[in-house]
């Protein structure tokens, strides 16, 4: 779809370090300027997708919550090419050129969680990667951009692979593709040629696109409690993030626009759509044919593990995977009285990390901090499959995250005194060692 | 297209229709065909039973949440549930005052003293159901033996049931075969059992219409069939009532009886497919269900050889609910990422 006559780029559109501005008020940019850099490593840079001038450095709402600094620039509707973008040969650059023009790129996750590409780029040495997995299981159920991607653009997910590859000097390539998506499956068996890339028809099932279960699907490797892919000899990239590395160095264009499922009920056209970053969400749905009727509920992501929206007037960013709109009849289910746990068991079924969720969210509830620590809440991916199974509705990942949060502050809290305390025994000597 | 009010909420957006409500609801349709059943076996008698059970125990529970001041939560059925199994325990021609304070019992000391749905140790139907046990034994057990002369004395089917087994007895056909096997121990005396009577010849009245005994096990066949219901609407898991079920029969036939017998007769199939499944009493993950289901086997089969009581069910049950807080701390799923050591480096 084209841009809108204004774009809004935050300049946090990833994990880690936001950005600073580099460009201000009237200055011109062009498409692929970059906008906003962070010096930090953890961080991505984020570049114009149009033509024209800055109108403003403000902040303005952003999708994942609360307001993010972000550059607004009007467009001229020209879509003048940055001409400093050229396309550059990935064969003749070595593993750390690689990542640097990765990174130059604004790469990041393209599944949603929206993680720094060159990061994941950089596994350390004492962590050799043997299988780089490219995921085109759907994250989440209604979000089919990587299923359009596959069919479209396998030859470009095949490439950014084999960059990926030789970024981290994996010589073994797997693409998991779930079974639902025959057509997906065909199009990628016929594009790859190389014996060293596999491709893996994995079973459908919610949240078979979650990193540590496709890890353990694939390779029947687990990930450490605590630990990274790397930590395994694995690098994980959403296909979207192949496609995009791929079409970077094909064309220098860095990443300024994203496939974007717009679908839900009450969407008139549901679409896979090529948004230019930072086009607002209203747009997006305009290029859907607008909504039949007022949704009750908007989405950015999926169903099981999306952000709640209070308004359309929200940019599309890099982790934009869909926007989902739900009538009230999908989004409204039976609250029920104060939940009560009946010890029913459908969470420690569903759990994909094989917690009991309903312990996690009691003891979290009754604030039993080291039984929390003790049935690993850590260990928590957030897949939200505990709460949409419980039939007592009750919000048992909401609690789990709480959980999480409190935890973290209280063991800050501990360690703070701690230390406080080390130093005043220091001056005193002895103290009674307690909590 | 200008802003509407959206609903915001944290993730995830829908939910599985499921409900507690639902999940009561689908095991009382699991059992009304066995309910049914025993009324047209048993008589208006049954009837009564039922009436004054499940009435005690909505009683309780009413009386309970009224007098905590809480939320009365009759409208989850779970009351209406606990009442009906224990009536499916009791003996039909059981005293229908009994029946009323066993329920009350069930809900009020069974349930509510806890805290309410999920939070019981014991199973609430069969706490009512062993209260009244030890309270009024005669009467429970005079239930038993009257049964056959009574209830459906005379009607084609009785007429047929007597002629297949050849036992005009109103003894249970546990305690007859405690009798056969174990006269001293037998609280009910050798009375009524015809000599040399063979366990087999059981079989077909105690799966398709047993007269003595609990208005629940009339039909072996129509709790199995309730139980696949249960496991095709996902309700109950197959690993307590099929573990539990089997262990009961390999250490019978261990013990050298018949072992297709000792699963058909008593309280097994009901207790195995309807109370020991409970979800509040029993463990919540696959390993601990395991463990428990082995459990109750056993302690079902040292109750029924080597104690006075012709039945084991309803304590092993009882026993093996006491011990679920036990498994669900020590038998827990494996966390995944947490044992297996990391390849070719230390964890971060």
């Amino acid at each position: 779809m084209d841009a809108p006559s204004t774009v809004v780029l935050p300049l946090r559109q990833h994990l880690g370090a936001p950005c600073s501005p580099t460009v201000g008020k009237g200055d011109r940019v062009l498409v692929g300027t970059v906008v906003g850099d962070a010096e930090a490593f953890v961080s991505a840079p984020v570049h114009s997708s149009v033509s024209g001038t800055v109108q403003n450095v403000a902040p303005y709402p952003h999708p994942a919550g609360g307001e993010v600094l972000a550059v607004i620039v009007e467009n001229d509707g020209e879509n003048e090419i940055d001409p400093g973008l050229s396309p550059r040969d990935w064969k003749k650059l070595d593993e750390d050129g690689i990542r640097r023009a990765v990174r130059s790129a604004g790469m990041v996750g393209l599944g949603g969680a929206a993680f720094p590409t060159h990061v994941k780029l950089s596994p350390p040495r004492q962590y050799p990667i043997d299988t780089v997995i490219l995921n085109g299981a759907e994250c989440e159920p209604f979000l089919t951009s990587d299923y359009r991607l596959m069919l479209e653009a396998a030859e470009e997910i095949v490439e950014g692979l084999r960059i990926i590859m030789k970024a981290v000097g994996a010589p073994r390539g797997v693409v998991a593709v779930e079974d639902n998506k025959p057509q997906a499956l065909r199009a990628m068996a016929e594009t790859i040629r190389d014996p060293a890339i596999e491709l893996r028809s994995l079973h459908t099932r919610y949240p078979q696109g979650a990193e540590k279960v496709l890890i353990t699907t694939v390779l029947g490797r687990e990930v450490p409690s605590g630990g990274l892919p790397m930590h395994v000899g694995v690098v994980v990239n959403n296909v979207g993030t192949a496609q995009a590395i791929a079409r970077y160095f094909r064309t220098g264009m860095p990443l300024v626009e994203r496939v974007v499922t717009v679908t839900g009920s009450v969407v008139r056209d549901p679409s896979n759509l090529l948004i230019p970053l930072g086009s607002s969400f209203a747009s997006a749905v305009e290029a859907c044919g607008g909504f039949s009727e007022t949704p009750a509920k908007v989405i950015m992501g999926g169903p099981m593990m999306g952000l709640a929206q209070y308004t359309l007037d929200v940019p599309v960013v890099k982790g934009t995977s869909g926007i989902l709109a739900l009538s009230s009849a999908e989004a409204g289910y039976e609250i029920l009285r104060e939940p009560v746990c009946i010890r029913c068991g459908r969470c420690v079924q569903a759990c994909p990390m094989n917690l009991i969720p309903n312990y996690l969210a009691i003891y979290g509830h009754r604030e039993k901090w080291a039984d929390l620590e003790r049935l690993h809440i850590n260990d928590c991916i957030e897949c939200g499959c505990c709460t949409y199974t419980c039939p007592t509705r009750n919000p048992i990942v909401q609690l789990i995250k709480a959980g999480k949060v409190e935890l973290e502050r209280r063991k800050a809290l501990v360690e703070k005194r701690r230390k406080d305390k080390a130093g005043a025994e220091q001056g005193e000597g002895g103290g009674d060692g307690g909590r | 297209m200008e802003g509407g009010r959206f609903i915001v909420s944290t993730s995830p957006h829908i939910r599985d229709p499921i409900t507690t409500r639902r999940i009561m609801c689908h095991v009382i349709v699991a059992l009304a065909p066995v309910t049914v059943y025993a009324v047209v076996i048993h008589g208006i008698h049954a009837f009564y039973v039922l009436v004054s059970s499940i009435a005690g125990a909505m009683l309780g529970e009413l009386a309970m949440q009224r007098g905590r001041g809480l939320p009365v939560t009759l409208d989850d059925c779970s009351a209406l549930l606990t009442g009906l199994l224990l009536a499916l325990t009791l003996p039909p021609q059981l005293h229908w005052w009994i029946a009323l304070v066993a329920g009350l019992v069930a809900t009020v000391l069974g349930k509510q003293i806890f805290g309410g749905l999920g939070h019981n140790l014991f199973n609430p139907a069969l706490v009512g159901r062993a209260v009244a046990f030890v309270s009024w034994a005669g009467y429970m057990n005079a239930g038993y033996v009257k049964t056959a002369a009574i209830g459906i004395a005379n009607t084609a089917t009785h007429k047929a049931i007597v002629k297949a087994v050849d036992v005009a007895s109103g003894a249970s056909p546990l305690a007859a075969m405690k009798i056969v096997y174990d006269p001293a121990s037998s609280p009910i005396g050798p009375g009524g059992v015809p000599h040399g009577i063979q366990a087999s010849s059981y079989y077909k009245p105690l799966f398709l219409a047993n007269p003595w005994g609990c208005l629940g096990e009339v039909s072996a066949l129509l709790l199995i069939l309730g139980g696949i219901y249960l496991l095709a609407v996902r309700v109950i898991g197959w690993r307590i009532p099929v573990i539990y079920v089997g262990t009961v029969a390999v250490l019978t036939s261990f013990t050298g009886r018949d072992p297709l017998f000792y699963t058909l007769a008593g309280g097994l199939l009901i207790g195995a497919i309807f109370m020991a499944t409970d979800y509040t009493t029993s463990p919540l993950a696959d390993k601990g269900k395991i463990l428990y289901a082995l459990g109750l086997g056993l302690v079902t089969w040292l109750l029924r050889f080597w104690s006075n009581n012709p039945e084991g069910v309803m304590f092993a049950i009882l026993f093996m609910n006491g011990l679920v807080p036990i498994i669900d701390r020590y038998i827990l799923p494996r966390t995944y990422g947490t044992v297996k050591k990391p390849r070719g480096g230390e964890t971060s």
